[in-house]
């Protein structure tokens, strides 16, 4: 009797655990075709003959004619993604410049030299991260004025350093935390100044650190919707991410260029993000999580 | 600024190599101490944001409460009737309550599904790099081409939404939903754009929550004869109670002033039903060219954001007292 039952528990479990499988993986079929659908989509968007796709008679996501290169050969030769790509990576450049410029010092001045004041007023910085751009364009929309940078890049290379330095400096300062300080008081024991030690000893072991707040200022820019639509009206001078849904849905209007530029806009975004997104994570959740 | 001696060098010589040379010397020395450098390498960063975070916070009040247009040049002060004005709008309650209406139901949807794809991420399976890498794209993609994209989706004629639903037979074969056309069906693409965007997030936070249990609490409870969701539920989901509120508020600070999704999937339509706050500070402060009107449209954000700034204090300073 106690032989059955052990077997009929031993079977049991082992029903729960090919359950279990089972559950785990339709869950993850299911969360993995929520997240990549709209991508397949835009994929097969932008390879299908416009014959093909305008026919709601057609499966869409069969190729009914042959697939075409058509849209993407618009995409660059008639309209100016291109010309947009240039604009978001000058742009992206020269915030990632700026932000880096201000954010190292300051985060490591927040890390070591600024003692108990410092986590406080870091806190204070990343907060700032919270002012969210649609409460600010509209102050800004009169600066920008003022400052004569309408219809500028300029307007966003100055603007964009209000959230790329608050989430960098925290980033930043995280990171030189977890640079042991006898390795700097060592240095300076030897001989150097501060600036030199952190220079020459610290700044190196901080490399991955600076890599990453530099990708995130890029990511950033790139994502930025808001102010580009604000500031900028002039079909040449847009980014990417505002040319793509503004000018093209109205001025071209074909969902096969429009889906090829997304497509081909996000996917080397998502390829880097993949990379970073532990310590991105981790700089966001820093304060919270011990360890 | 000194350089560094060379190998046999140490700190007494090196001030001594720049007694001759006092002013150079004492500026160094001022350089080394904490409490000038510290300030001094701060300054840039900080200017950065006062200037040009602070200072445009404070324009912004100031002009919901002034008569300001895009034209004028100069402001006058005309107290608190741009937002006795606002409030007097249909439209702006209607966003008002569209803010809050597709931030909490967008958020409840992101943290089970979060949670959930936590959860299943922390086991190991085949292909989970290859995984995670398709449930972060969501997030990765910038916000105005993901809303173009569900824009095609949803398309009037060609919705491929539509086209799968009646192949799953969810809707008859004549039926074609407008799915940014019908006031109801607008609001709720809006909540599935922003739900299909914050997951990932919401996931990934969560499973970093979840990595940085230690393994010994699990064991522990394996030991005590757990099973799995005992263990979800009364071990890792209280332990994550701080990472939860992380995930949670950030999900709702990103949706509550985002802007882009309801902009290019609707622009407000149908019949101005789908408006929120921000979109609608863009109408009637830059499109229409009433700023301070706008000004005190998107100042309708700030409370909400003030709550999620003294939280977001609470529990970094909870986390630091180690309670």
């Amino acid at each position: 009797m106690a032989a059955i039952e052990r077997s009929l528990s031993l079977w049991s479990l082992s029903v729960q655990r090919v359950l279990g499988r089972i559950g785990l993986y339709l869950l993850v079929a299911w969360f993995t075709f929520l997240a990549s659908f709209p991508f397949i989509w835009m994929a097969i968007t932008a390879f299908k003959q416009n014959s093909d796709l305008y026919n709601i008679k057609n499966n869409p996501f069969l190729f009914n004619a042959l697939p075409t290169l058509d849209h993407v050969k618009l995409l660059f030769s008639e309209t100016l993604f291109t010309r947009w790509l240039v604009n978001t990576a000058l742009v992206a450049t020269a915030v990632v410049i700026i932000t880096l410029v201000t954010a190292v010092p300051a985060g490591y001045s927040l890390a070591r030299l600024t003692g108990r004041w410092g986590r406080r007023l870091g806190f204070g910085i990343f907060l700032t991260y919270l002012i969210p751009p649609t409460l600010l364009f509209i102050p800004f929309s009169r600066v920008i004025a003022i400052l004569g940078l309408q219809n500028s890049l300029w307007a966003l290379v100055l603007v964009y350093p209000t959230f790329t330095i608050p989430f960098c400096t925290w980033l930043l300062m995280g990171f030189f935390r977890s640079i042991p300080r006898d390795i700097e008081e060592q240095a300076m024991i030897d001989g150097y100044s501060r600036l030199s030690a952190m220079r020459k000893v610290v700044l190196p072991l901080a490399v991955s650190g600076v890599l990453t707040a530099a990708f995130f200022s890029f990511t950033l820019v790139m994502q930025e919707f808001v102010y580009a639509l604000t500031f900028i009206s002039s079909v040449g001078k847009m980014t990417v991410s505002l040319g793509i849904p503004v000018a093209l849905f109205r001025d071209v209007f074909n969902w096969g260029a429009m889906m090829a530029a997304a497509l081909i806009t996000s996917v080397p975004i998502a390829v880097v993000y993949n990379l970073f997104i532990d310590r991105f994570v981790a700089g966001l959740t820093g304060g919270a999580v011990k360890g | 600024m000194r350089t560094p001696p060379p190998v046999s060098g140490g700190a007494i010589e090196d001030v001594a190599r720049e007694l001759p040379r006092p002013v150079l010397g004492r500026l160094a020395l001022l350089l080394d101490r904490p409490r000038v450098l510290g300030p001094l390498m701060l300054a840039p960063a900080g200017l950065y944001i006062i200037l040009l975070v602070g200072v445009p916070l404070f324009f912004a009040i100031y002009l919901s409460m002034s008569n300001a247009t895009t034209g004028s040049q100069t402001l006058q002060f005309v107290g608190p009737a741009n937002f006795v004005r606002a409030m007097q709008n249909s439209i702006f309650r209607s966003a008002l309550a569209n803010t809050f209406i597709f931030t909490i139901i967008a958020q409840t949807v992101v943290i089970l599904f979060g949670n959930i794809l936590a959860l299943v991420l922390q086991q190991k399976f085949w292909g989970r790099s290859v995984v995670r890498f398709l449930i972060l794209l969501p997030w990765a993609t910038p916000i105005s081409l993901a809303a173009i994209g569900w824009k095609w989706m949803f398309d009037s004629l060609y919705s491929v939404v539509n086209w799968m639903l009646k192949a799953v037979n969810i809707i008859g074969p004549t039926e074609f939903p407008q799915w940014l056309g019908v006031p109801s069906l607008a609001m709720a693409s809006v909540i599935i754009v922003h739900v299909w965007r914050t997951f990932p997030f919401s996931a990934v936070v969560i499973l970093a929550g979840l990595t940085s249990i230690p393994q010994e609490v699990i064991d522990a409870s394996a030991v005590d004869g757990a099973t799995y969701f005992q263990r979800v539920f009364y071990i890792l989901l209280p332990m994550l109670t701080p990472i939860l509120a992380i995930a949670l508020l950030f999900g709702t600070v990103f949706t509550f002033t985002d802007m882009g999704v309801v902009y290019i999937l609707t622009n407000g339509n149908p019949f101005n039903s789908t408006h929120v706050l921000s979109s609608w500070a863009f109408q009637v402060g830059i499109i229409a060219g009433d700023l301070a009107q706008g000004a005190a449209v998107a100042l309708f954000l700030l409370p909400v954001l003030l709550v999620g700034a003294i939280t977001l204090l609470r529990i970094a300073s909870r986390a630091e007292t180690g309670v």
